[in-house]
């Protein structure tokens, strides 16, 4: 667990983070620009000092009142915005500057983060001969290096046009499914949030205004995430069946069965569905003559209005939570209210990994 | 061709231009360091002082300098009660002078380099392990390389260069103080111009190689400029 108390003053901006996270998993700090986010990334990497302050990673404890442990010190890996790679040294070099600095490192260690990277065509080459991808690969890979107990990734992505991104999310999906450390992850991408998070703190004005996993976080009331225009449901499903008439294939999830266009992946493997708020419709019995495969049984468990002629609903299917966005005349006619039975119909479903 | 004398001035001028300037980098480049990273408010009045030998005629410099380690200065009072004696009018006290007379011309361009080293490279550095020191020596430095070569070049043509500060305070002691600028000065005193322009000649030919060469290395160079 990481357990995180720190205050940082900057000019013109305070940071005030209370927060535990858990060991495992990435966990996406996201917020708007100018929230503090990357200052966050800072203060646990040691790179902003605050007066007081509690940190400890795991079993070290980094800061402490009478104890700061100075950034070289600390066993992190921080991936930088633009990858930051030494231009004095090619990509051999700055994995190097690593591993000289570091005792105990294995070749196994080495080629394993090598092999999770690609790094092995880039080695020989200088940094300028990088594509902006390939030097947030080398960029990660040298992070990596440190053997670190928490790698901190701020905004990796964002320096990259659409295509550079598409070409790194999978390396960004290897790390997620293989590395057994904690992963913070600050990004204010929607996309990047839905496909790598599991945990979600949201960060505002430097104080952190919510943490928990990642679907939690979207459909909570209370929170802003539910309530912009793009809300989502996010949760996880197993590839079971395929249906090779008609193409398609069958996600099992705890609240049922998905039936979408068949992509191919392998029976079992498993995925990770959005459904948008905005393409879930609610019915009070269940529809025979429709074209809507995804129908399913559903309890209403909140609703709030979403400007004038929305309402948001909250509903819960086998423990399983989905947001549908309704007009306001519709909740009416349907005489929606909490606890009420009801079956959602899903028009569609994005699978992300 | 060349007198005993013309190759003792220019063996003492190698020589003092070699140590003045080893000298050098070696105080300026912390000193350059530090003027580049600190945020201290005063910082100016340092960088003004360094800076003094660019506009100040050698012989005010060089009056000071006479003043402070001559026979008669406390310094050179302190020096004789541990057993020394004033280095006025000996090699180390050309030394001396030189270094501060080149100071500019070493810290200027290393300071250049160093400001233009960014912060996150030395961040970079800290989160992979390496301690301050190490990350100065590792990062700051080969990315300042481009100032230590212009530091280096210019610091030892200056030195080369020097006239006024060496007259008042070297006095042309042959093999000990009598450096190149003042052998073609005595030689145009005495109307030797064949040897006048023999000196005169390689001067000029060595430093026009030595800017070349500066400016080859580092395309974005100038003496004046000045970047913060």
């Amino acid at each position: 667990m990481i357990e995180c108390k720190l205050n940082i003053q900057l000019e013109g901006f305070k940071l005030d983070a209370k927060f535990t996270i858990p060991d495992k998993g990435i966990t996406v700090v996201f917020g708007p620009s100018g929230s503090g986010k990357t200052t966050l990334l800072r203060a646990i990497a040691g790179l902003e000092k605050g007066d007081t302050g509690f940190l400890k990673v795991g079993d070290s404890i980094w800061q402490s009142d009478h104890n700061f442990v100075p950034t070289h010190k600390r066993q992190i890996g921080y991936v930088f915005q633009d990858a930051a790679l030494f231009d004095h040294l090619n990509v051999e070099g700055n994995l190097n500057y690593v591993i000289k600095r570091k005792t105990g490192l294995t070749k196994d260690f080495i080629d394993s983060n090598y092999t999770l990277l690609d790094i092995k065509p880039l080695i020989n080459r200088s940094t300028v001969q990088l594509s902006g991808g390939e030097k947030q690969r080398v960029g990660i890979a040298r992070a990596l290096l440190t053997n670190p107990k928490i790698l901190l990734l701020d905004e990796p992505l964002s320096a990259l046009d659409l295509k550079r991104k598409n070409e790194i999310l999978p390396y960004l999906d290897s790390l997620h499914s293989q590395l057994e450390i904690p992963i913070l992850y600050v990004t204010h991408s929607q996309d990047e949030t839905s496909r790598l998070a599991d945990h979600i703190m949201l960060i505002e004005d430097g104080k952190i205004i919510g943490n928990g996993p990642i679907n939690e976080m979207l459909t909570r009331f209370d929170l802003p995430l539910s309530h912009s225009g793009d809300a989502i449901s996010i949760f996880d499903a197993r590839v079971m069946s395929r249906d090779t008439d008609f193409n398609l294939m069958h996600l099992e999830f705890k609240g049922g069965q998905f039936i979408v266009p068949d992509n191919k992946l392998p029976i079992k493997s498993l995925v990770r569905i959005r459904v948008a708020a905005r393409d879930v419709s609610i019915t009070k019995k269940k529809q025979t003559d429709t074209s809507i495969l995804n129908i399913f049984p559903a309890v209403v468990e909140e609703m709030v209005p979403e400007g004038d002629a929305q309402v948001m609903v909250r509903l819960t299917l086998k423990g399983v939570v989905l947001l549908a966005c309704l007009t306001r005349k519709s909740a009416s006619s349907l005489k929606l209210d909490q606890g009420l039975s009801v079956f959602i119909q899903v028009k569609s479903v994005a699978i992300l990994s | 061709m060349l007198s005993e004398l013309d190759v003792s001035a220019i063996i003492v001028t190698i020589k003092l231009a070699f140590l003045s300037t080893a000298i050098l980098v070696v105080i300026g480049t912390p000193l350059a360091w530090w003027l580049s990273q600190t945020k201290f408010k005063f910082k100016v009045i340092f960088e003004a002082i360094i800076a003094l030998p660019l506009i100040l005629p050698p012989t005010v410099l060089g009056f000071y300098l006479l003043m402070t380690l001559g026979s008669n200065s406390p310094l050179a009072r302190v020096l004789e009660s541990f057993g020394g004696s004033s280095i006025a009018f000996t090699f180390s006290g050309l030394v001396v002078g030189s270094v501060i007379y080149s100071l500019p011309f070493v810290v200027q361009p290393l300071q250049n380099s160093f400001s233009s080293v960014k912060r996150q490279s030395m961040e970079v550095a800290a989160t992979l392990g390496a301690s301050k020191l190490d990350r100065f020596f590792t990062v700051a430095v080969p990315l300042a390389r481009s100032g230590f070569v212009t530091a280096g070049v210019l610091g030892f043509a200056h030195t080369v260069g020097e006239f006024g500060v060496v007259l008042m305070i070297g006095g042309n002691i042959p093999g000990e103080t009598g450096v190149l600028s003042i052998a073609i000065y005595d030689h145009v005193e005495a109307m030797e111009y064949t040897q006048a322009h023999l000196l005169a000649g390689g001067l000029l030919v060595t430093s026009f190689v030595m800017l070349i060469f500066v400016y080859l290395f580092n395309r974005h160079f100038s003496i004046m400029r000045y970047k913060d």
